[in-house]
């Protein structure tokens, strides 16, 4: 038999196979739309406890984040009921919430425990008070540094930096010859990768994306020092292409060595010190973002939750779920299974009072982190708005993905800061023209 | 002295040919390769090509998190249903045009051509807010139907290449003989123009598997194809190259294997008529 006789042969019994597992297989109970990350996959990995104690089958739909929020967002507003249960953010939470497009969470049991969430996260996933998505983790961003290098440097971090602090240390930790570059931050273009590291900055350096008529700032001095104080440190001892650099691009950098410091998403500290995927895992150092001695913190606030669409059939199935998903008794399951590092952060009080996970090297560090962002009050000058790395506006995530492409391309060199700046300012005040806000 | 020129010139030609083709398949390649490394391996500065410790266990890690076997079986029944549907529908529209034009037939066929032309996004709603209405989201059925209609332009202008390529004459014999038009077309025309067919058939076949817009968009947990599964291993937030290497080498794998297998049907009917 040749070998092109032998491959069709297993090419189809392979799809006759496949045909038949798939026959094999069940009707689900609910469906549930998620984002592909670690917590989330562990948590499908322990669909079946909840299964075999309710009876309750779930079917999970998992996609990257930008197709989810586009297939969500499609999906409810046009009622399309696909799904009983979406992982949505604080961003689409209570935009949707004051639609009348979720489910109010503000019948849980008395064994959940809803007064254990953190305030800041109910905060941010309630609309006029009441609780529309359960957080299933919550994050803000900190520094995270190369203690040996910090050391070599002859620099010692404080626990609380400043931007000045961190551009000097930067420079100090920068050699190029080594390929190691003192800071690495986002640079890309989205509201959420980018975006969101620029706005959070600008919030330390007193800078806002509106007054509280909705006029655009950019043409402020505080959004230009903010702007040009990131570009000015990132070529200076910045990666090269950091224009287009996201989460994942940086992640990469710092775990293979490359990065003196990394100013991100907390969760990113069980990523930077796993030694199985780290090459620098025992010599991470924790520090709160860095400020301008303004008030506030370039941290951001952020929590991936579960919302049940309303209209949904299966609602108290639904509810079931995600009371199961987001309680004190699943942290356990999977302290248990896996270890306290492993646990999802920054959503529940009594997590950070178990003396287990105190024991976490980053634990108190990401609830710092979280404790110090203010949704209500993002700003040192008031707003008109409520978040801290984005205005929960449903015109917000066109806007600022446009923004920050004015940005990337400032960073790249393409054009200068002004012009970015300038050409930032007529996007928001032509959009929210014609949204209706001016 | 000829011959010499003619041998050296065949093996530059070979030799660049050989080069645009290991280039063009070059990111596969590399997807394949960085399938079987670590995530840190995935990672490494610089690329790691041949020399790593190879491993299966992102294979296996897919495998256990997935229902590959049902995102495979809708890859086939939409892929494969759409195609068909596509060519019973194109075949005869084709033949017409072919051999029974009228004074509007190239009009048609660019009016045809120019709905490939709108950006799919621009009518997801429309179709969306139709599934609903009609109860078809997340179902196969619906994806078929959507997927024929899309590339039944491309079917169609293909066709009627090729039916443009096989001589009226005969056709009119086959008449004279006694052939109705369902004969004709079934027995004569047909066999004709098996080969393109067979590359109409097979093209629209990879363009029906690999599409991800509306698989993606009218898809949950039902009928969702492997361009879901796919996108289900992609993270803006964690690096599992090694994991979505894996996955994609599985959704590309039937696909490719299809391809080597039908590479004469698809050459020959790509180049049906070219020389005459």
């Amino acid at each position: 038999m040749s070998l092109k006789s032998t491959l069709g042969a297993a090419t189809a019994l392979g799809l006759i196979a496949a045909s038949s597992a798939y026959a094999d297989s069940h009707s689900p109970s609910i469906t549930i739309a998620t984002v592909n990350n670690g917590d989330m996959i562990r948590m499908q990995g322990y669909t079946d406890t909840f299964t075999e104690a309710t009876g309750i089958a779930v079917e999970w739909v998992t996609l990257e984040e930008n197709v989810l929020r586009q297939r969500v967002t499609t999906d409810i507003t046009t009622k399309g009921g696909q799904f009983d249960i979406m992982t949505i953010g604080m961003y689409e939470t209570p935009i949707w919430g004051a639609q009348g497009w979720l489910v109010p969470l503000d019948d849980l049991s008395a064994e959940y425990d809803a007064g254990d969430i953190l305030p800041a996260m109910a905060g941010g996933l309630s609309h006029d008070g009441t609780l529309y998505a359960a957080p299933f983790y919550g994050e803000s961003s900190m520094i995270m540094y190369r203690t040996d290098l910090m050391e070599k440097a002859g620099l010692e971090m404080p626990e609380a930096p400043t931007w000045d602090f961190i551009a000097e240390a930067a420079a100090a930790m920068t050699d190029r010859d080594n390929e190691i570059n003192g800071i690495c931050l986002r640079g890309k273009a989205g509201w959420g990768e980018g975006g969101a590291l620029i706005t959070a900055m600008a919030n330390s350096f007193g800078a806002r994306w509106f007054d509280e008529d909705w006029n655009a700032q950019f043409d402020t001095e505080a959004w230009a020092n903010t702007v040009n104080f990131y570009k000015n440190m990132m070529d200076a001892s910045g990666p090269a292409g950091y224009a287009t650099n996201g989460f994942n691009e940086n992640l990469s950098l710092f775990q293979q060595g490359k990065c003196g410091m990394w100013i991100d998403a907390t969760v990113a500290a069980s990523f930077v010190t796993n030694a199985n995927d780290s090459t620098v895992a025992d010599s991470v150092g924790f520090a709160l973002a860095p400020d301008n001695g303004l008030g506030k913190r370039a941290n951001w606030l952020w929590a991936w939750a579960l919302a049940i669409p309303a209209g949904t059939q299966q609602e108290a199935e639904a509810k079931q779920f995600i009371e199961w998903a987001t309680s004190k008794s699943y942290i356990e399951l999977v302290a248990e299974k896996e270890g306290w590092a492993n646990v999802p952060p920054g959503a529940r009080k009594s997590l950070y009072e178990n003396p287990e996970y105190q024991k976490v090297p980053f634990a108190q560090m990401t609830l710092d982190s979280i404790l110090s962002a203010d949704p209500e009050n993002p700003t040192v000058d008031p707003v008109p708005y409520v978040g801290v790395q984005f205005a929960a506006i449903p015109e917000f995530a066109g806007i600022a993905t446009e923004v920050s492409q004015e940005f990337s391309a400032a960073y790249a060199g393409q054009q200068s800061v002004e012009d970015a700046l300038a050409k930032a300012q007529d996007i928001t005040n032509e959009a929210m023209e014609a949204a209706g806000y001016r | 002295m000829a011959r010499s020129v003619t041998t050296q010139r065949k093996t530059i030609n070979t030799t660049i040919a050989w080069i645009i083709g290991l280039l063009i398949f070059f990111p596969i390649l590399w997807t394949i390769l960085t399938s079987f490394k670590t995530e840190a391996q995935a990672i490494n500065d610089p690329p790691l090509f041949l020399f790593f410790d190879w491993t299966t266990e992102n294979y296996a890690t897919v495998m256990e998190r997935s229902n590959y076997a049902r995102f495979l079986w809708n890859s086939i029944v939409i892929a494969g249903g759409s195609t068909l549907l596509g060519i019973i529908i194109a075949v005869p529209a084709a033949w017409s045009m072919a051999f029974v034009p009228s004074k509007r037939t190239k009009d048609i066929l660019l009016w045809m051509l120019s709905t490939k032309m709108l950006p799919a996004v621009g009518v997801l709603y429309p179709i969306y807010l139709l599934c609903i209405r009609l109860g078809v989201l997340d179902n196969r059925v619906a994806l078929v139907i959507i997927l024929m209609l899309i590339n039944l332009p491309i079917i169609v202008w293909m066709l009627y290449t090729y039916f443009r390529e096989i001589p009226g004459e005969i056709l009119e014999a086959a008449r004279m003989d006694g052939a109705t038009l369902k004969e004709e077309i079934l027995y004569v025309l047909t066999p004709m123009a098996i080969p393109g067919i067979a590359s109409t058939l097979l093209l629209n076949f990879i363009l029906a598997w690999n599409e991800a817009f509306w698989t993606l968009n009218l898809t949950a947990a039902q009928a969702a194809p492997l361009t879901a599964f796919i996108a289900s291993y992609s993270s803006p937030e964690g690096l599992f190259y090694a994991k979505l290497s894996a996955a994609s080498t599985m959704a590309i794998a039937p696909i490719l294997i299809l391809g080597w297998f039908s590479q004469k049907q698809l050459v020959r009917g790509l180049t049906f008529g070219a020389v005459k």
